[in-house]
């Protein structure tokens, strides 16, 4: 009788709780850690890569963060085939609505609907929920740099900087520790690389490990988006003093 | 970038001389065609232009931080004026106002079909569409009724102020679904006769005063050339602080030279 209640994602338990939703949330927190900080002059998402073997081929391109237009990216923990699914949603939407308006969407306005869709998943019967959690960072000219955080249930909220994922309540606690109001983008990277080996199971980091995006103003005023290459985030990693020295064999490593 | 519907994209190709870029069709299709006349027919529910005039007047001014908009008073069908305080203008939102000129009926059903999308989104979303945005709505609304089975007959004039800059924009759109971003524009025959006058005096930096004067330059025009009475102008005025109807003298009498 145990599984009354959790076999349908629609139906509320006695206690008034969506098994599914949370069976969804937990899935989440197993998976790599993923923070986003917004800082006065852009945004910071870092993501760690869970690496699951030494056989994989590590392809140069990032499977925790994608971009969503030009102006917006987002960190994604969960399951990855389901975050497919949202970000070629999200990624067509924001493209319908620069067709219409030849203009580019308002980041909150993306979320919500990509809310609309995770929502859909908690009320529609014979359907699983999205097993994802996002993180975006955006910015539009209405609100200028914004950061949000979703999650299966369809909530979405807006923050100084967040976590979600394995850990993700002492990074959230280090982050509230740390952060400082009006602090800028190389400040904030440094605090992300800061959380991230805190929480993360080695305590030497590599680019092999982690995936970094940033989201600022050019001189000129223009916004750019970068996914960072692999020397960048060693650069930052050596210059923080968390850069794994090269030779030194880390537990677990079959050599 | 945004993937353009049409391959003409109104922003090149935009061509000031209707009468030019249509005139080869206009004469394919009858003897009796207006010259010039925007609405040159396009299906057959539209095989007599007897009654439709390309008479009606609007106008727009964008100076340094104001649009004015004038729309003639006159409804006609026909040769008769059917009434004289006819109103060819809607507030789409707090800063948008859009004239609209063409086949009755078409006109009001579509401006009001534009205004209540902008009044959706901004419910829906707690913030007000740009000028632009708007411009690029209906523009793309044009280009999609262009080619269905009856489209909407319709040429606008779109004015506004962008909340976030505060800078005055107006646009032109025709039923051919063209956009242009210009500093004045006009509609119909008042093209040929104020086009010159706005060429002449117009600069970017003008004030609401100057704006308005040339306004008047340009309905004296009208009345010295225009062998039909348009029954004055209303005008409107958009700035930062929102939209007003601005009183206008319409009741001067200038003589035919």
């Amino acid at each position: 009788m145990s599984r009354r209640y959790d076999s349908r994602t629609t139906i509320f338990s006695p206690e008034g709780r969506l098994y599914q939703v949370e069976y969804a949330l937990e899935a989440i927190s197993h998976a790599g850690t993923a923070l986003g900080i917004l800082a006065k002059d852009g945004i910071v998402l870092a993501a760690e890569r869970k690496v699951t073997s030494k056989l994989l081929e590590q392809d140069t391109s990032a499977e925790k963060l994608y971009t969503i237009n030009d102006n917006m990216i987002c960190a994604v923990a969960g399951m990855n085939a389901d975050a497919n699914i949202l970000i070629n949603y999200a990624r067509q939407n924001a493209q319908r609505y620069l067709l219409t308006y030849n203009e580019d969407i308002p980041c909150e306005q993306l979320v919500r609907r990509l809310c609309d869709l995770k929502q859909g998943y908690t009320q529609h019967g014979g359907l699983r929920p999205f097993g994802v959690s996002f993180i975006y960072a955006g910015y539009d000219h209405l609100r200028q740099f914004q950061l949000y955080q979703s999650n299966p249930s369809g909530n979405y909220g807006g923050w100084k900087a967040t976590s979600v994922g394995a850990n993700n309540a002492s990074a959230q606690s280090l982050l509230k520790q740390d952060y400082k109001e009006d602090c800028d983008l190389k400040e904030a990277c440094a605090m992300a690389v800061k959380v991230l080996s805190k929480t993360m199971d080695s305590t030497k980091l590599s680019s092999e490990k982690i995936e970094f995006a940033t989201v600022g103003k050019t001189k000129d005023g223009k916004i750019y988006h970068h996914l960072w290459t692999a020397d960048e985030i060693d650069n930052l990693l050596r210059e923080q003093g968390l850069a794994k020295v090269d030779d030194e064999p880390e537990a677990g490593d079959i050599k | 970038m945004a993937f353009s519907e049409d391959s003409g994209c109104g922003y090149q190709n935009f061509n000031f001389f209707l009468a030019e870029k249509k005139s080869a069709k206009a004469v394919a299709d009858s003897a009796c065609s207006w010259p010039g006349a925007p609405g040159v027919k396009l299906t057959a529910r539209r095989s007599s232009l007897d009654h439709y005039f390309p008479s009606e007047v609007l106008l727009g001014i964008a100076g340094k931080d104001f649009v004015i908009l004038a729309a003639s008073k006159a409804a006609m069908r026909g040769p008769t004026v059917l009434k004289a305080e006819d109103d060819k203008t809607r507030q789409l939102n707090k800063n948008t106002v859009m004239a609209f000129s063409g086949e009755s009926g078409d006109t009001v059903q579509f401006a009001e079909y534009i205004q209540a999308n902008a009044a959706l989104y901004s419910m829906r979303n707690d913030t007000e569409l740009s000028p632009a945005a708007v411009a690029n709505f209906v523009r793309g609304e044009l280009a999609r009724s262009l080619r269905s089975r009856s489209p909407y007959t319709v040429n606008l004039l779109l004015g506004g102020i962008d909340p976030v800059s505060e800078k005055p924009h107006l646009y032109w759109i025709d039923y051919l679904a063209s956009l242009a971003p210009l500093p004045y524009a006009a509609h119909g025959y008042a093209q040929y006769y104020c086009l010159s006058i706005l060429d002449k005096h117009h600069n970017p930096n003008i004030s609401l005063e100057e704006g308005l004067k040339l306004l008047g330059l340009c309905t004296d025009e009208l009345k010295r050339r225009l062998p039909i009475d348009y029954k004055g102008v209303l005008v409107k005025v958009i700035t930062k602080d929102g939209v007003q109807e601005i009183p206008f003298d319409n009741d001067k009498i200038v003589r035919s030279a």
